[in-house]
């Protein structure tokens, strides 16, 4: 559905993307996780025709991102970092316009907004204007705007960024639902908790460059399945174990204070960059 | 081509939704102009065999469609830098020149809805020109296609509020008092009139009053505005492509 050919993206004497290569499968969640800084909001500025690229290639539902722009973009949804609603216009007027930007005829449009607004929750906020909704609904409605003309693929760009843990976690059911319907989801997020959740596969993104992609339990277990950690001269220290029981019979022989927990996409990441995600 | 009608849909609800407010705000300048300068000058200034107020109107209906359809600019930056919906318009499947013409025509319509406005004020104060002049309307639409395309053009180039503003100010105001508005352009020195020229205000101003006024128009008006709104029209359609990034 997405694929994605040693992309390259640079600003003067910035090079923001380093030669990405990557493929997401009809249907499947893909997360991309990274630091802030890293290329992820760029890889989607391109794939969605925001910003183009200096090298390399890339294809939505086999539809070249430039040399068949108009007919990728159709094929695309869009729930930026930043909500980018009209604040002025009511909920429904906003769905509207993004409706009519895909030539949805009048009929259609109409009962897809309705769904959608029913779905995310905001089907008695359709008069309402924007600018009264809160953050969380204003997110929720962004997402509902992308679904609008039934993309194949959903780019959702730090979708939860900025939002408290309860509506996190009901965008979450959200992207799980719509992701059910089938469609394609590429995530980008810098919570790694979101990744490990939504995410069917993840790529590490550091620097521009990719520097793995699996699925999380993959990605995870190369670090083993447990964790402990201890304060070691004013420095958290993190020691890996296979298994729960190698954990506890090393925690067994330690008088300090330490912290016994499972192996998360934060260890994977850091064991590969030295660093860590946020 | 659908595309155009959802960003020219757009503008109009905001439109419609800030008309009270906007029409009030519309209604200030010109009708400070009509008081200051209509009852200032008196009816005993005539220019041409008309009086001054009556010279005024088509005067200042040039003027205000020209700011009016500029200031669409204002608006698709608050769009761009304040509420990223220009993004919304960039990644969705519609063509450059679609955006165009959206915002273009946007501009137009702001433009007309302020000519009728001083239509109204000029009648409040006795002044009734030839409106049916389907040359009148012409060289209206012209004027405002003109700068609707500019303004959009340049809201692609500019990089902050602070360079529209300033670019009103170095361009639209100086055409505002230049361009044939307050005072006929034939009664300045000759160097001047050769300046003025090329103004494409002093061509509107000209085109509208002589429409207005059912004296011979100057067809080669017509033509220049035509060319120069093309010439703006294709350069806006450039920039958008250029604003990705």
């Amino acid at each position: 559905m997405i694929k994605v050919n040693n992309l390259k993206k640079s600003y003067k004497d910035v090079q923001a993307l380093n030669g990405v290569s990557f493929r997401v499968s009809a249907g499947e969640l893909f997360a991309y996780l990274g630091p802030n800084g890293a290329g992820k909001t760029t890889t989607v500025r391109i794939l969605t025709g925001l910003a183009k690229r200096s090298g390399g290639d890339a294809w939505i539902n086999g539809f070249h991102i430039e040399h068949e722009a108009l007919d990728a973009k159709r094929q695309c949804g869009v729930v930026p970092q930043t909500i980018n609603l009209d604040n002025e216009l009511t909920v429904f007027e906003n769905l509207t316009i993004h409706g009519l930007l895909f030539g949805m005829p009048a009929a259609k449009r109409t009962q897809k907004i309705r769904e959608l607004l029913d779905y995310v929750g905001l089907g008695d906020r359709e008069k309402t204007p924007v600018a009264r909704l809160s953050g969380g609904m204003k997110r929720r409605l962004t997402i509902a705007r992308a679904l609008v003309h039934s993309p194949r693929v959903l780019f959702l760009d730090e979708p939860t960024v900025g939002l408290d843990a309860g509506i996190r976690r009901r965008i979450w059911a959200l992207i799980k639902r719509v992701q059910k319907k089938g469609t394609t989801i590429f995530l980008t997020t810098h919570y790694i908790e979101e990744a490990e959740f939504l995410a069917q596969r993840v790529a590490f993104l550091d620097e521009g460059a990719i520097i793995a992609v699996d699925s999380p339990r993959a990605l995870m277990s190369r670090q083993g399945a447990w964790a402990i950690d201890r304060v070691v001269d004013d420095n958290v220290k993190t020691i890996y174990f296979k298994t729960k029981e190698a954990a506890r019979e090393y925690t067994a022989t330690q008088d300090e204070s330490f912290s016994f927990r499972r192996v998360n996409l934060e260890d994977a990441f850091l064991a590969l960059t030295g660093k860590k995600v946020k | 081509m659908y595309g155009f009608f959802a960003v020219y849909y757009r503008e109009f609800l905001i439109l419609k939704r800030r008309f009270p407010k906007m029409m009030a705000s519309m209604s200030v300048s010109p009708l400070l102009y009509l008081i200051a300068f209509g009852y200032a000058m008196g009816k005993s200034v005539t220019i041409h065999g008309h009086t001054y107020m009556e010279f005024l109107v088509p005067g200042l209906v040039a003027m205000s469609s020209m700011t009016r359809a500029f200031a669409i600019g204002s608006e698709i930056n608050i769009s761009r830098f304040y509420w990223h919906i220009f993004e919304e318009f960039q990644a969705a499947p519609i063509s450059n020149i679609s955006y165009v013409i959206g915002e273009t025509l946007a501009g137009v319509t702001r433009a007309f809805f302020s000519v009728g406005i001083i239509l109204m004020l000029g009648l409040f104060f006795g002044i009734v020109l030839s409106y049916d002049n389907p040359l009148f309307w012409l060289a209206v639409f012209l004027n405002s296609f003109v700068f609707s395309s500019l303004a959009v053009g340049l809201a692609m180039v500019v990089k902050s509020h602070a360079d529209q503003a300033m670019l009103t100010n170095f361009v639209i105001t100086p055409m505002a008092f230049l361009g044939g508005t307050f005072f006929p352009v034939d009664r300045l020195p000759v160097w001047a009139q050769k300046i003025l020229f090329f103004l494409p205000l002093t061509h509107a101003s000209r085109a509208i009053r002589a429409a207005a006024f059912r004296t011979p128009v100057t067809y080669s008006s017509y033509v220049l505005l035509a060319i120069i709104g093309m010439l703006f029209f294709l350069g806006a359609i450039h920039c958008v492509n250029r604003a990705r990034d």
